[in-house]
C-alpha cells in the first residue's frame, strides 16, 4: 500500500508544478462556465416552463462542472501510457514489483487530482458571489455536503477505472486512436457534459441513466444542487456503485489476461 | 500567381505525406466528425425540448452553426501553423523560412495544412443543406452570396485571432493557452446567433473581436428578422480586423530575436 502512496505522492507533486497551464485553464472556464450560463438563460427566457431543473441547480452544476473538469473530462488520456504499451516500454514497468493496473490507476487518480486542486477554488469562490440565480448555491445541510462529497470520489474512481479499461485495450489492438476517439466522445455525451441529463426527451434519458456514464459527473453535482434527493439519491449512489465494481473488475480481468500471453519484442 | 502555384504544390506535398497513413488518417476524420456531432446532439436536444430560442428556429440555429463551423474548420485548416506557431519558432525553423526568399508569412502557412479537419467540415456541410432546405428563408440570389460572404467574413476573423496568437508568440516565445477561449470559444458558443448571449456579450464580439459581424448581423438580415440591408455588408467589414493582425506580424517580425539555438 505505501509504494502505491508515494507514486501517488510523485505524480501529485509533479502535477502541481505547471502552474500556468493551470491559470490559462481557469481564464478558460470562467469563460466557458458565463456562456453556458447566458446560453441556458436564453433557453430559460424561451419557456421556462420546459425547464427541467430549477436554475439555481443549473447554475450550481454547470459552475462544478467547470470547477472540476479536471476529475470527470473522459478526453484526457496520458498518451504515455499508450506509448509504453506501442513500443513495449511497459517492460520496465512489468519488471517493477507492483501492479500494473493499481500503479496506473494510483497515476490517473493522482494526475487528475492535481489538476482540479489548482483550479477549482478559485472558480468556486467567484461563482460563490455571483448574484442568483446565476452563482453557486449552497446546500444548507450538512448531510448533503457528506453525500455528495462520496458521490463525486465514486465518480472520479468510476471515470479512471474506464480510462484503465481503455488503456488495457491498448494491449489487445495495439493502435489505440480508434477506440480511443469513439470511446471518448460517446462518454462524453452520455456522462453530462455536453448538455445536463436531465435536458434529455424523457424517454432517451430512461436510458442512458441506466447506463454507466451518467454515474460519473452526473450524479455528485446534481445532489449538490439539490436536484436528485429522496429515494433517488440512494439509487444513484448505488447505481455509482455497481458500476465502479463492474469497471475495475473488467479493467482488471483484462490486464490479467493480457499480461498472461503479452510478448514484449527485444531490441 | 506564382505564389497560387507554389501553394498548390505544399498542398499536394501535405496531402500526400498524410496518405502515408491512411488508416491513421481516417481515423481522426472520423474522431474529428463524432467530437463535433456530439455539439450538434447537445443542440437537437435542446431545440427539440424549447422548439425556438429568442425567436430563432431550430432550421435557423442549424444554418448558423453551420456557418460558424464551416468558417471555423476552413480557417484551422490554412492557418493550423499559426496555431502553433511557438513550436515554428521554438525548433527554430522560423528561422530558416526567414532566409528564403519569399513572404515569411507565406512560407509559414505553407509550412502545414491540417486536412483531418475535414471531418468536422463534412458536418458542417451537412447542417448548412438541411439548414437552406428546411429554413423558412425565402432563397434569392443576394441571400445566397450573403452566406458564402458570411463564411468568407468567418474564414478572415478566425485567420485575424491566429494570426495575432502567432504574433504574441514572438515576444512571449511559447503558446498562450488561455486565447483558445477566442478561437475554441467562438465554435463553441457560435453555434448559436451570438445576440441570445445578451447585451454585453454581443457587444464585445462586435466591437472587441468582430465575431457578431459575420455571423449575427447578418444571420438577422437574412432570416428575415431585421429589414436593415447594410447589416449584410458587415461581413465585408468584419475582413477589416485582419489589417490590425498584420501590422501586430509586421511589428513582431521587426522586433523578433531568434531563440538562439
Amino acid at each position: 500500500m505505501k509504494k502505491y502512496w508515494s507514486f501517488f505522492r510523485i505524480r501529485f507533486i509533479r502535477g502541481l508544478q505547471y502552474r500556468t497551464a493551470a491559470l490559462s485553464g481557469m481564464v478558460t472556464q470562467f469563460v466557458w462556465g458565463s456562456m453556458e450560463i447566458l446560453l441556458f438563460r436564453a433557453f430559460y427566457q424561451a419557456a421556462p416552463e420546459n425547464f427541467p431543473m430549477t436554475f439555481e441547480a443549473l447554475s450550481t452544476y454547470v459552475w462544478l462542472q467547470q470547477a472540476f473538469l479536471a476529475l470527470y473530462m473522459v478526453w484526457f488520456w496520458e498518451s504515455e501510457l499508450f506509448n509504453s504499451v506501442a513500443t513495449g516500454d511497459v517492460a520496465y514497468e512489468l519488471c517493477r514489483p507492483v501492479r500494473l493496473y493499481d500503479m496506473w490507476f494510483v497515476r490517473g487518480l493522482a494526475v487528475r487530482l492535481s489538476k482540479a486542486v489548482l483550479r477549482c477554488m478559485p472558480i468556486l469562490v467567484f461563482s460563490w458571489f455571483l448574484p442568483a440565480p446565476y452563482g453557486l448555491t449552497l446546500p444548507g445541510d450538512v448531510k448533503i455536503w457528506a453525500i455528495t462529497i462520496l458521490s463525486m470520489t465514486l465518480g472520479l474512481l468510476l471515470i479512471v477505472a474506464f480510462n484503465m479499461i481503455v488503456y488495457m485495450s491498448v494491449f489487445y489492438t495495439v493502435s489505440p486512436q480508434g477506440i480511443k476517439l469513439f470511446v471518448t466522445s460517446l462518454a462524453e455525451f452520455l456522462s453530462g457534459s455536453v448538455i445536463p441529463l436531465p435536458f434529455l426527451p424523457n424517454h432517451v434519458r430512461a436510458i442512458v441513466e441506466l447506463l454507466p456514464f451518467a454515474s460519473a459527473q452526473n450524479v455528485p453535482f446534481r445532489i449538490f444542487a439539490g436536484d436528485i434527493t429522496g429515494p433517488d439519491l440512494t439509487i444513484s449512489i448505488l447505481k455509482q456503485t455497481f458500476w465502479l465494481f463492474a469497471f475495475v473488475l473488467i479493467g482488471r480481468f483484462l490486464e490479467k489476461r493480457a499480461l498472461k500471453r503479452v510478448v514484449i519484442q527485444g531490441g | 500567381m506564382n505564389s497560387i502555384r507554389l501553394y498548390v504544390i505544399f498542398f499536394l506535398m501535405h496531402l500526400k505525406s498524410m496518405m502515408q497513413h491512411k488508416v491513421s488518417f481516417f481515423m481522426t476524420l472520423i474522431g474529428q466528425f463524432l467530437i463535433s456531432f456530439n455539439v450538434f446532439l447537445g443542440v437537437y436536444f435542446m431545440m427539440t425540448r424549447f422548439n425556438q430560442v429568442k425567436g430563432f428556429s431550430y432550421s435557423e440555429v442549424l444554418l448558423c452553426f453551420s456557418i460558424t463551423l464551416m468558417a471555423f474548420t476552413l480557417a484551422e485548416t490554412v492557418f493550423r501553423s499559426l496555431d502553433t506557431f511557438e513550436t515554428i519558432i521554438g525548433n527554430g525553423e522560423f528561422d530558416r523560412i526567414l532566409l528564403r526568399p519569399k513572404n515569411s508569412l507565406f512560407l509559414v502557412l505553407c509550412s502545414k495544412v491540417d486536412l483531418t479537419r475535414f471531418g468536422r467540415l463534412i458536418q458542417a456541410v451537412v447542417m448548412l443543406v438541411y439548414g437552406i432546405c428546411y429554413s423558412s428563408i425565402k432563397w434569392t440570389p443576394l441571400r445566397c452570396i450573403l452566406v458564402v460572404l458570411m463564411i468568407l467574413g468567418g474564414v478572415c476573423v478566425f485567420g485575424a485571432i491566429y494570426l495575432i496568437f502567432a504574433c504574441l508568440c514572438f515576444f512571449t516565445l511559447e503558446g498562450l493557452e488561455f486565447m483558445n477561449v477566442f478561437t475554441d470559444g467562438a465554435r463553441e458558443y457560435g453555434k448559436y446567433p451570438i445576440g441570445i448571449y445578451g447585451k454585453t456579450v454581443l457587444f464585445i464580439c462586435t466591437y472587441l473581436v468582430p465575431f457578431a459581424l459575420f455571423q449575427y448581423y447578418p444571420f438577422l438580415y437574412l432570416t428575415g428578422k431585421s429589414d436593415n440591408s447594410w447589416y449584410s455588408l458587415l461581413p465585408l467589414f468584419s475582413v477589416l480586423f485582419l489589417i490590425p493582425a498584420f501590422l501586430l506580424w509586421k511589428f513582431g517580425l521587426k522586433h523578433y530575436q531568434s531563440t538562439g539555438s
